[in-house]
């Protein structure tokens, strides 16, 4: 990664919630960079403001301070891939129907879209499942048909909340393998919202630490390390422990 | 899955409670711990349910005549509800506007029991059919509304964002997100309806009629024929029971999502 293209420039976010109880101030002049097809992780405590900080990157909420600038220019609605915490898919819906609903309100006709789809899908390994409804799959499969959707808006940039955070430590591991592989084969620009320091480290080209009260950049770590990375290494442990040490993360 | 032992332990018990519901009853005439002037046992019900199947006495029209005309007359109000009551309960869950413009007047309405309108229907349109399909209306309207108005209301809103980060369009949001996510709800509003219509029938033909089941049991209790009275109400209970299942049957159907 020799020359790094600017990709979105958060810019001084701020963000205060006016309640019934009063003001609460959640962002507080947060500026992140994100570079062209990084794999960047903002690593942050539960209740921090992480997911608010995606809803405004996707638009779905408007900060009270600062700005989100977009080196290709704002995107529409339907120009980023989103993967929300918790798996929401549509449970009326099967896979396939999941999958292609993004093209399916833009008005791709029906054979195209499932070509699109049936790519995405066997990308996350659900090939055979396409006809199931959320009903009939495990949780991590459930997150997968989350990253296929989000995948097949297209976008270059993809947002994702926790995807893992619900899931079991085993099909955490093997989500976070699956994901690193689905980056490499299709590279895109992915900025992937943890609460989890191992699986911070184990993603991130990059770490953006978040913290404090109202939440604001910490720090920044560049794990170098070759891929895949071992958690037991003694560099993945050095940094871990360096992490923790400046945090206020539960561990 | 349930197993096929389980399933036919609740069948099994299903039964039982018939068979001692009824065998109770039937015991407790039979014995003469009640006089079977005032209630007749279940045999005697039966016999007088097959007869009166052809027979026209002692009221004038036979069972199948009466039941005929009550289901026509419930039915047709419980559409008319379900097919005006259902989309305007989701415009309203949906639309700030129809919301805004429609709840007062509705909130007011709601309240008022159905048999409330039965003198003001009966002073306007007499004790004919219009009058009786708009009282069964109105009591078959009120849920089809509240149901499908929270259905929409209680949408997961990141299900609804999810649709919007993918560009919908809010008419795109309204009928691929909110609609199907609220048809569960929806059904139990009609399911709801289809019980209020019912009963609210037997009350209106219990006061101004001149045939229907409701008629019938009115005319039962005038003559002093506790049977005739039991036959009616269990025609009336046994069809609403067909009824219901029947509508679970359509919802496992449309919205099977959420069975197993
Ligand atoms: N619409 C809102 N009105 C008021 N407060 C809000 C609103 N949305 C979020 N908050 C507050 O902002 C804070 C951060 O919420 P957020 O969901 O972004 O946390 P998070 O870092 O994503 O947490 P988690 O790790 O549990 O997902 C919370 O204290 C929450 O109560
Ligand atoms: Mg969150």
């Amino acid at each position: 990664m020799a020359v790094q293209k600017n990709k979105i420039s958060m810019k001084n976010i701020s963000k205060t919630f006016t309640t019934r109880t009063g003001d609460v101030s959640v962002l507080k002049d947060v500026s992140i960079n994100v570079f062209e097809n990084e794999f960047l992780v903002i690593l942050g405590p539960g209740q921090c403001g992480k997911t608010v900080l995606m809803n405004i990157l996707a638009g779905l909420e408007q900060p009270t301070g600062g700005e989100v600038v977009f080196a290709d220019g704002t995107p529409k609605m339907g120009d980023l891939g989103i993967v929300f915490q918790k798996y929401y898919i549509y449970p009326w819906k099967n896979v396939m129907q999941n999958v292609e609903l993004s093209q399916e309100v833009k008005g791709v006709d029906k054979k195209t879209r499932r070509e699109s789809a049936q790519k995405y899908i066997d990308l996350v390994g659900l090939s055979g499942f396409e006809k199931s409804i959320p009903r009939e799959l495990s949780g991590g499969m459930k997150q997968r048909v989350g990253i296929a959707r989000a995948y097949a808006t297209e976008s270059d940039i993809m947002i994702m909340d926790e995807p893992f955070g619900a899931l079991d430590a085993q099909t955490r591991y093997q989500m976070q393998e699956e994901i690193l592989k689905i980056w490499e084969k299709k590279k895109r620009t992915v900025i992937f919202v943890t609460s989890n320091l191992e699986e911070a480290i184990y993603l991130g080209d990059r770490i953006i630490l978040l913290g404090g009260s109202p939440t604001s950049v910490k720090a920044e770590y560049i794990p170098d390390m070759p891929r895949p990375r071992n958690y037991t290494s003694k560099e993945f442990l050095d940094l871990r422990n360096e992490i923790a040490d400046n945090t206020d993360l539960a561990l | 899955m349930i197993s096929k032992k389980e399933k036919r332990i609740r069948l099994l018990l299903s039964i039982a409670g018939l068979v001692i519901f009824f065998g109770v009853w039937e015991m407790a005439v039979q014995m003469g711990f009640i006089s079977s002037r005032i209630l007749s046992p279940p045999s005697k019900v039966v016999s007088a349910f097959i007869q009166k199947l052809t027979d026209t006495k002692p009221e004038g029209a036979t069972l199948i005549t009466h039941f005929l005309m009550s289901f026509k007359l419930a039915l047709s109000a419980f559409l008319a509800a379900v097919i005006i009551g259902v989309p305007l309960g989701l415009f309203m869950g949906q639309y700030k506007a129809f919301d805004r413009f429609l709840t007062p007047i509705f909130e007011i309405i709601r309240p008022i029991p159905p048999i409330a309108w039965i003198p003001i229907v009966i002073l306007v349109a007499g004790i004919g059919m219009s009058g009786k399909v708009f009282i069964i209306f109105v009591a078959a309207f009120v849920p089809c509304v509240i149901n499908s108005y929270l259905g929409i209301k209680l949408t997961s809103p990141v299900l609804v964002n999810v649709a919007r980060t993918f560009g919908a369009s809010d008419w795109q949001i309204f009928t691929k997100v909110c609609i199907p996510s609220s048809l569960n709800m929806v059904f139990t509003g009609v399911r709801n309806a289809l019980g209020a219509s019912w009963s609210t029938l037997v009350a209106a033909e219990m006061l101004a009629s001149t045939g229907g089941l409701g008629y019938m049991i009115q005319m039962g209790r005038q003559l002093i024929r506790p049977d005739i009275i039991l036959v009616g109400m269990l025609t009336i209970g046994c069809t609403g029971a067909l009824l219901s299942w029947l509508l679970g049957l359509l919802e496992k159907k449309v919205a099977p999502w959420r069975y197993r």
